[in-house]
């Protein structure tokens, strides 16, 4: 019998061996796989050790940190709920971080690399120095106001976004998105609760969790139109140089004639390119386009930001909130020549053309800064826990898609647009503001969208905002003018001019 | 030159190796305490020290009753039993922490329980060895014994579900506060039984036999006894779901069926019958349900364990073994010390899953040197069945510690995802008195066969008649049959 016992003890060697290979397996090949699981409570309990970072604007707290009894020692909280939200994102506990909370999460944790110093420090001291601290661009005011404004508005539009920006340096001043959701549920250390508020959330037709300022691009209309004015200007066209207009145009190989928003709206066979722009005539800037060509609406749209796939916002070494790009869309036929009907509807925004409302706010900022184009950004500063700067935005140039002159001549148009066109009501007192509407036809049958961009100067003749507001679907008519309106008070708000 | 008593017995070797066992186990309860209460207590010493007491007193009993044994036994069994203990008073620090209860005393929680039962199952070991002095006896009651174990077996399931289910699985008596798993004691009664018999038949059963596909079938007659015994203990078991001691008991058929006869025939028609089974089961189970169902369950859950569907479903959810791999895995090679991990994230922690607790706090290198222990106590077993001289005694040597192998390896491969999971304890280490009394008397019984094995054919304390040598001790009452044509 000392045979088949001699190769139980072979058999039991081999189980054994597997049992250790498979150790190895568990332990040392899979071992950080599974100490960084999202299933893995030691990762939540070792990162609520210390209190997360607060991301704060205009030294309001965005969002911070309570101390619990619980295992997980520090709660996350948003005191703003959903006026940020969009924005800053939200810290869950089971699974990733979205928004700013996501982008600088290793700062905020106190993980980040220009935190070490302080880590360091606490290695001598045994003080557990915390999270490092975001601040943000945003002036609360103008957020406020944006966010009143944009879920109050007049024309019963219940999605739509705003963004301003500092024109001179490219730092975003406000940015809603609207409908918005509280964070703070999300948050919760009650995981089931937590997965129940984001299913919620995340199953809404409305889309609530969606930033759509950022992550949506609509067509913009006649918002395209400054870009026009811009390819004409640089094409030796003069503010009064006058362009072929008409009640209605039909394109070359179009089934249907382009007409204006109204039979007033420049009827004449020829209007000047600041009449047209002041009041949006689509007939001009339709044969415009075509008179200039596919290859070079595209360009132009191009060198104001069009077609940009990485651009983000968040501090300027890179990361933030990405932004989708904004495309110019097909205008040629099968053969590859130009689709004339394409190039025409495209060039009043529509067609394929879709932009994102920063892009548009980045527009308006582009023509009050003389032509320099800033790179967007949301973090103004990064202060270590003990409220050390650490990195300050330093402004720089995104592009340069239009000289001085074509500036100063595309500003004073678009002053005219606010002044005597279709942006009155986005006049404020005791500023000089420019902008441009737009109505988006959106499908048959469907309401279309209302668009603002613009930017206002202080008395000294600086540009101190830029603003893009956007209403989906506004059921009632002229949403631009509302949207006109909003922008309005956003910029006057954010140039400390009070709101409402 | 005068012998120097205990020299050849290698009993002082054992005693050094035990004092030995029990400064580890007392290491490890020290840092415990420093990482959990950031302090050592006064108290940090006493469990370590009456184990070292208890596992002393076992020695001694060893020393005057079986003194030949194998001296690596005790020492390396007291090494994982300390160590359990250990790791269960470490997790009722913790639990006491969390909850802000508090520290239970030295007798307190479940690790002053499952002091306890080590002295219970101490006790019952040496009652065994004084009782017991020659494993053969053990025959004479081989029936009995076969009886008792199928009763053991049974129990529980005839028993209203009120006192025997937990988790719902059958395998409980719970009188009072405390419950017995009859079925952990029912391996010894179930492996005596087969030996005996086999032992009585093998002749026949490896003889008279029909060939069919190249494979020696024997009589059904000569295997009857043996199967229906163990056909019984399976159905059982399958009724009280509890799927990895059924798996136990067939492996352990399956050997002592193989060492009997030496046919590898017996081997391959186990295996097939197995994973036929396990396979059969497996595909009922997705597309019948019903019995099968949770078979299935275990077997998917088992494949991707990380999936979420199965992580967050209600009933059958891969959440505990996801959370014991993470364990190891957060433990990783050196572990992150005694005391400083979260087991306590783990369910099941003290009993089922007790061996991904302690891998996260001793690491690769730890469990590796535990899963060494346990190889060693197993090759051991199988040694003492090498060296035993009647057939008797072999096959309980080796059924004993190829069971146990076999146990240490279902728990551990389920808990390391190796093998689809299913509860068992972790010999010596799990909290639990059946588990460990019955695996100490199985110790008993590997050591007084290793005793049989190791003594000297003259001298010795249990020393053999002077005069010529004798003829092998034949079993008792074993006569092989002869086999009519």
């Amino acid at each position: 019998m000392n045979a088949p016992l001699r190769k139980a003890g072979v058999v039991i060697l081999v189980l054994f061996g597997l049992l250790f290979a498979n150790l190895n397996w568990v332990q040392a090949y899979k071992a950080d796989d599974y100490r960084t699981s999202d299933y893995n409570g030691r990762v939540q309990v070792a990162e609520y050790e210390v209190p997360r970072g607060v991301i704060e604007a205009g030294k309001q707290p965005l969002a911070q940190s309570k101390a619990t009894d619980g295992a997980l020692k520090y709660l996350r909280v948003y005191p703003e709920k959903e006026l940020y939200a969009p924005v800053i994102g939200y810290k869950p506990v089971n699974i990733g971080e979205v928004g700013i909370e996501r982008s600088e999460n290793d700062f905020l944790s106190g993980a980040s690399d220009k935190l070490l110093a302080d880590r360091i420090s606490a290695m001598f001291t045994g003080e557990q120095p915390g999270g490092g601290n975001v601040v943000l661009s945003l002036i609360p005011k103008a957020q406020e106001v944006a966010w009143k404004q944009l879920t109050k508005n007049k024309s019963g539009a219940t999605k739509g976004s705003a963004v301003a920006i500092d024109p001179r340096t490219g730092a975003i001043q406000a940015m809603v998105s609207m409908p918005s959701f509280d964070p703070n549920p999300l948050a919760s250390h009650d995981n089931k609760a937590a997965t129940a508020a984001y299913n919620e959330l995340d199953k809404d037709k409305d889309k609530p969790l969606l930033n759509r300022a950022t992550s949506e691009n609509y067509p913009p209309g006649s918002v395209m139109k400054v870009i026009m004015a811009s390819l004409a200007l640089k094409n030796g066209y003069q503010q009064d140089t006058a362009i072929p207009a008409s009640a209605s145009y039909t394109a070359p190989g179009a089934g249907k004639p382009i007409k204006n928003a109204a039979p007033s709206v420049c009827p004449e066979a020829q209007v000047t390119l600041k009449q047209a722009l002041t009041e949006s005539c689509n007939t001009g800037f339709a044969r415009l386009g075509v008179k200039l060509g596919g290859d070079k609406v595209k360009q132009e749209a191009q060198e104001w930001g069009f077609e940009q796939d990485d651009l983000s916002i968040g501090n300027l070494k890179g990361g933030g909130l990405p932004v989708a790009a904004s495309r110019m869309g097909e205008m040629q036929n099968p053969d590859g020549s130009t689709d004339q009907a394409a190039l025409a509807q495209s060039s009043i925004g529509q067609n394929e053309v879709r932009m994102t409302s920063v892009l548009g706010a980045m527009m308006a900022a582009t023509v009050a800064n003389g032509g320099q184009q800033m790179r967007p950004h949301l973090v103004k500063q990064l202060l270590s826990a003990d409220r050390r700067a650490i990195y300050n935005a330093n402004p720089e140039t995104l592009r340069t898609p239009i000289s001085d002159d074509v500036a100063s001549d595309l500003k004073d148009m678009m002053v005219s647009v606010v002044e005597n066109g279709t942006g009155t009501q986005a006049r404020i007192d005791g500023f000089e503001v420019g902008g441009k509407t737009g109505t988006a036809e959106n499908g048959e049958g469907e309401d279309p969208h209302g668009w603002f961009i613009g930017f206002a100067f202080d008395d000294k003749g600086q540009p101190v905002s830029a603003v893009c507001v956007m209403m989906e679907r506004v059921p009632a008519a002229h949403g631009s003018s509302e949207a006109a309106r909003i922008g309005g008070l956003i910029m006057k708000a954010a140039a400390g001019g009070g709101g409402d | 030159m005068p012998r120097i008593p205990g020299s050849s017995t290698r009993r002082n070797a054992e005693l050094g190796l035990l004092l030995f066992a029990m400064v580890i186990v007392a290491i490890f309860a020290a840092t415990v305490e420093a990482s959990q209460l950031d302090t050592l207590t006064s108290s940090f010493w006493v469990p370590p020290a009456l184990l070292g007491i208890l596992f002393v007193g076992l020695h001694f009993v060893v020393r005057f009753t079986a003194a030949h044994a194998d001296p690596i036994l005790i020492p390396t069994v007291a090494l994982i039993n300390g160590l359990g203990v250990a790791f269960l008073r470490r997790l009722d620090l913790g639990r006491a922490i969390v909850l802000k209860e508090p520290i239970p005393g030295v007798f307190g929680g479940t690790g002053g329980k499952q002091l306890m039962w080590t002295l219970l199952a101490l006790i019952l070991a040496s009652v065994l060895l004084l009782v017991v002095r020659d494993h053969k006896v053990v025959s004479r009651y081989a029936y009995t014994l076969g009886l008792i174990g199928i009763v053991l077996v049974m129990l529980p399931a005839v028993l209203p579900a009120s006192i025997s289910e937990i988790n719902g699985a059958r395998l409980w008596i719970k009188v009072g506060g405390v419950s017995i798993q009859p079925g952990e004691f029912a391996k010894l009664a179930l492996v005596s039984f087969f030996a005996y018999y086999l032992v009585r038949k093998r002749e026949v059963l490896s003889l008279a036999s029909r060939r069919f596909l190249g494979i020696d079938f024997p009589r059904g007659r000569d295997l009857g006894p043996v199967v229906t015994v163990w056909l019984l203990s399976l159905l059982v078991l399958v009724f009280e779901k509890d799927l990895g001691t059924a798996l136990l008991y067939f492996g352990l058929f399956v050997v002592t069926l193989y060492v009997a006869t030496e046919r590898a025939s017996w081997l391959i028609i186990g295996l097939v019958m197995f994973f036929g089974g396990v396979y059969v089961a497996y595909l009922l189970g997705a597309s019948v349900g019903g019995p099968f169902a949770n078979f299935y369950d275990r077997a998917s859950v088992w494949l991707d364990p990380f999936n979420s569907e199965f992580y967050y479903r209600e009933f059958g959810s891969s959440f505990q073994l996801v959370q014991g791999l993470l364990g190891l895995g957060t433990g990783g090679m050196f572990g992150t010390g005694p005391g400083s991990g979260s087991p306590l994230l783990v369910p099941e922690v003290r009993t089922d899953f007790i061996f991904a607790g302690m891998g996260e706090e001793i690491g690769l290198f730890g469990l590796s040197a535990l899963l060494i222990c346990y190889l060693l106590i197993v090759e051991r077993g199988l040694r003492a069945a090498l060296g035993v001289r009647d057939s008797f005694g072999k096959l309980v040597a080796g059924g004993l510690a190829f069971t146990l192998g076999l146990q240490v390896f279902v728990i551990l491969g389920g808990i390391t995802g190796l093998i689809p999971l299913t509860g068992q304890t972790t010999p010596f280490l799990s909290a639990g008195g059946s588990s460990l009394m019955a695996n100490w008397l199985l110790v008993a019984m590997l050591l007084r066969i290793s005793d049989a094995a190791r003594r000297p054919a003259t001298g010795g304390p249990a020393a053999q008649p002077t005069g010529p040598k004798q003829p092998p001790v034949q079993l008792h009452g074993a006569m092989t049959e002869v086999i009519k044509p």
